[in-house]
């Protein structure tokens, strides 16, 4: 029980009258790599979105480091702390300078010094590789370098847990390497981490356990490998046979 | 007589003669005044009235959502009411309706009631400046753990800034223009002295295109200073 690091029971999510969430239940252990996959509008962002309540389910329990966050007594910006978020969109702060935006929220939340902050963000920089960009501007990055300062300013806040919302979507083609090999770094080094993707390659090579999501349930989940090599679920086959064939 | 020595006698008539001049030095102080700190007002009363448009207490239950849902709507009204009548009558409606009863200093209700109209349009321009950003942006900082507070004064409002400014200046200088018509309630500002000079001279064009000049050259400064100050902000966005 000590190793969990999220418990979601039960969850469910409207937007209105239209369900996107049908009752999910899902155990993330302490160093999994989770991938979820599945169709547009399957429902894999809201589910993504739930674990750090940017949505508020409608319905049902989510733990983190069995903590219930879903409660109405839970300190949301304390436990977002502990979960980084990585978004398709990117997000930096165009109005502040690559090392600002890395700094800004261990500066103001953590109450670190400015030393302090500029000094681990030098390091995390030189981790994603861009620490000749450390006064640049985000209008001035490309679309690749942006989503690795990104990650490395969710980094900043030193989470236990990094949420991958679709990372490389919004990317030109010849810029998804340099993003994922960040996060295959960020994997070997133990991260607990929950992407939605539709990389398959990342899911099978860097997946510990993969969930295939349709219509707001989960269709299927296990082994990357078992399942990209021998699906059970009629849907899952039909998925993974259109997107494997566009990738070749 | 030519035309220059024409214009150094209707300058010396309306100006010079009579120390004349200083009412029109006294009116330009008087419509500063009323100017600058109706703008303050204003501002106050904008920010004010966004907070109010945004309020949601999610505290007390149902309770807290009507106070909420009360103070939203006092918020626009104040806006919808604001903008929907002429300046001149607010202005009247101030002076001898609302302060009819206390002897007020006139250009204390002038301020009052120039602020509290520049804060409707204010307000919606503020409201427009926090809607020009990008939800991602709410998003991302409080996923980092940013209170909503927080994210609102590291995040949103700087950014904001540089798209309000434009629109808060062009509202500045429909407020310095309209304060002119504070003669209703006779404060000799900018215009009503120039509009003295002419009864004494008999002479409109001298007092009433120097008043216009004066009016001109104000608020060329404050649109010169405002794009100055935009410039600098906008650093970040270079490429």
């Amino acid at each position: 029980m000590s190793d969990t690091m999220i418990e979601v029971k039960n969850l469910h999510k409207s937007f209105g009258k239209l369900e996107v969430l049908k009752g999910i239940d899902q155990t993330i252990e302490k160093g999994e790599k989770l991938v979820i996959i599945g169709p547009s509008g399957s429902g894999k962002s809201t589910f993504l979105r739930c674990l750090n309540l940017l949505e508020v389910p409608t319905e049902g329990e989510i733990f983190v480091e069995n903590e219930l966050i879903t409660s109405s007594k839970a300190n949301i910006n304390a436990i977002r702390q502990k979960m980084g978020m990585v978004f398709q969109q990117f997000n930096l702060f165009p109005h502040l300078s690559v090392i600002d935006n890395i700094s800004l929220a261990p500066i103001k939340i953590k109450k670190k010094t400015k030393e302090e902050a500029k000094k681990q963000a030098l390091e995390l920089l030189e981790k994603v590789g861009l620490v000749d960009k450390a006064d640049s501007y985000p209008a001035q990055l490309s679309g690749g370098q942006k989503q690795r300062i990104a990650i490395a300013r969710a980094l900043a806040m030193e989470p236990d847990i990094m949420l991958f919302d679709e990372p490389t979507s919004a990317l030109d083609p010849e810029m998804v390497g340099e993003v994922l090999q960040v996060m295959k770094d960020l994997a070997n080094s133990g991260m607990t981490m929950v992407v939605v993707t539709h990389e398959m390659s990342f899911a099978r090579e860097v997946g510990s356990r993969l969930v295939f999501m349709d219509e707001g349930v989960v269709a299927e989940e296990g082994n990357p490998q078992e399942i990209f090599q021998n699906p059970k679920n009629e849907r899952t086959k039909t998925f993974l046979k259109r997107v494997l064939q566009q990738a070749d | 007589m030519n035309l220059g020595a024409s214009f150094v006698h209707s300058f010396y008539i309306n100006f010079i003669r009579d120390n004349r001049w200083l009412l029109m030095a006294d009116g330009l102080k008087i419509t500063l005044i009323i100017s600058v700190f109706a703008i303050l007002v204003g501002i106050f009363f904008g920010s004010l009235t966004t907070l109010m448009r945004r309020c949601h207490i999610k505290r007390f239950g149902i309770i807290g959502r009507i106070i909420s849902w009360i103070i939203r709507s006092m918020g626009y009204l104040y806006v919808d009411i604001i903008r929907g009548t002429p300046m001149v009558t607010q202005l009247l409606i101030v002076y001898f309706v609302i302060f009819a009863s206390w002897k007020v200093n006139p250009v204390l209700v002038a301020i009052f009631a120039f602020g509290f109209n520049s804060g409707a349009y204010v307000s919606e321009i503020i409201r427009g400046g926090l809607l020009s950003i990008d939800k991602g942006q709410t998003e991302a900082g409080r996923s980092l753990g940013f209170s909503s507070a927080s994210t609102m004064l590291h995040i949103i409002i700087p950014q904001a800034v540089k798209n309000i400014l434009p629109m808060l200046c062009n509202e500045f200088v429909v407020l310095i223009k309209e304060t002119a018509v504070v003669g209703y309630l006779a404060i000799a500002d900018l215009t009503r002295a120039a509009e003295f000079i002419t009864s004494r001279t008999f002479d409109f064009a001298m007092p009433l295109i120097t008043a216009a000049i004066i009016y001109y050259v104000i608020i060329k400064l404050l649109t010169l200073g405002i794009t100055k100050l935009e410039r600098y902000l906008r650093k970040a966005d270079v490429r």
